[in-house]
């Protein structure tokens, strides 16, 4: 029995570069919680930076996932 | 497709690609003069800003009106927050003016992308967030050589105190940095955000539709779900798109206050 598959290869890249921004963002939050959780008062700074920093590591993934679609 | 899906009719599914982000309105396929539908949006968005202002500021109290306290809100939210943090507090009102446009600018154009019976966020079409980005690009390069002058702002890529052999790995690495990675990624972040965004919508949307109306019985629950996460991604939606118009101002601003930075 054989099978077909298709589809173009940038599936493949696009997978591989999801890794990455996963993790990054994984670490970034287990931070944001560390911090919130030694210093409750804290939660009002930290959030910004939180945020700022899942955009930017979201952003690498999302690279991934566009290039994907258009070339 | 599989046939367990093709029950009723063997209609097949297109899923959504990039030919749905092509929408025109006036012109030929192939022409690259042709008026699409973000473009006249984007005007729209324009014409939307100037008219809140200019009703938010049209009867000034001290003790404000609802409008006049949402228009302050976003511009004091804007200029604290990032311009004054960011750029510092002597030179910042300089360049209130291009950090307030460029945040209300996206934070409309993204909006659109949720408002129903619109749906189409503006900033999915690459072109928009390049124009952006090239305005970010050249205003902090030309403060930059404003203020140390040419050779100046070269010299400064590199901080003081290094050893001699490894200066021209760290002048080839800021320079690659400022002048080719950082457009790029502004650009390509706030397109990528949009683009990704309304296709995730379109394939939960248009599935949902599919699955429902074409598909088999034991298939309309996944159609039901489908529609429900086509809800909560409408939601996750706008709160990426709210973040995506701050991160742009607010690395704008840092670029434009890295370049006025003093010391290294």
């Amino acid at each position: 029995m054989t099978g077909e598959i298709s589809g173009s290869l940038n599936l493949i890249g696009f997978g591989l570069s999801a890794i990455g921004p996963g993790v990054g963002i994984g670490l970034i939050f287990a931070a944001y919680i560390n911090g919130v959780a030694r210093q409750p008062e804290a939660r009002g700074m930290l959030q910004p930076i939180a945020f700022l920093g899942f955009a930017l590591a979201e952003a690498l993934a999302l690279f991934g996932l566009v290039l994907a679609f258009v070339l | 497709m599989s046939p367990l899906v093709l029950a009723a009719q063997g209609e097949s599914f297109t899923p959504p690609g990039k030919e749905d982000f092509w929408w025109p309105i006036l012109g030929s396929d192939t022409s690259p003069w042709t008026l699409t539908r973000p473009a006249v949006m984007a005007i729209l968005s324009v014409v939307l800003i100037g008219w809140f202002l200019l009703a938010a500021t049209r009867h000034r109290s001290i003790v404000p009106g609802r409008l006049q306290f949402v228009g302050e809100g976003a511009y004091g939210f804007i200029r604290e927050s990032i311009g004054r943090d960011l750029i510092g507090s002597r030179d910042f009102l300089k360049f209130m003016p291009l950090l307030f446009t460029q945040f209300t600018l996206i934070l409309v154009n993204n909006l659109f992308g949720i408002i129903p019976f619109v749906q189409y966020p503006t900033m999915s079409r690459f072109g928009f967030p390049v124009a952006l980005a090239a305005i970010t690009y050249i205003t902090f390069h030309a403060v930059g050589f404003r203020k140390k002058g040419f050779v100046g702002y070269f010299k400064d890529l590199v901080p003081p105190g290094l050893p001699a052999w490894i200066v021209p790995f760290i002048f080839l690495l800021e320079f690659v940095d400022k002048f080719i990675t950082r457009p790029l990624t502004l650009s390509l972040r706030l397109f990528a955000n949009m683009f990704a965004g309304h296709l995730l919508l379109l394939v939960f949307i248009l599935g949902a539709e599919y699955l429902l109306l074409h598909g088999a019985p034991a298939l309309k629950i996944a159609g039901v779900l489908s529609g429900v996460l086509a809800i909560v991604m409408t939601f996750f939606e706008l709160l990426v798109e709210v973040l995506q118009a701050y991160i742009f101002t607010l690395l704008t601003a840092l670029y434009i206050g890295g370049a006025l930075a003093e010391e290294h």
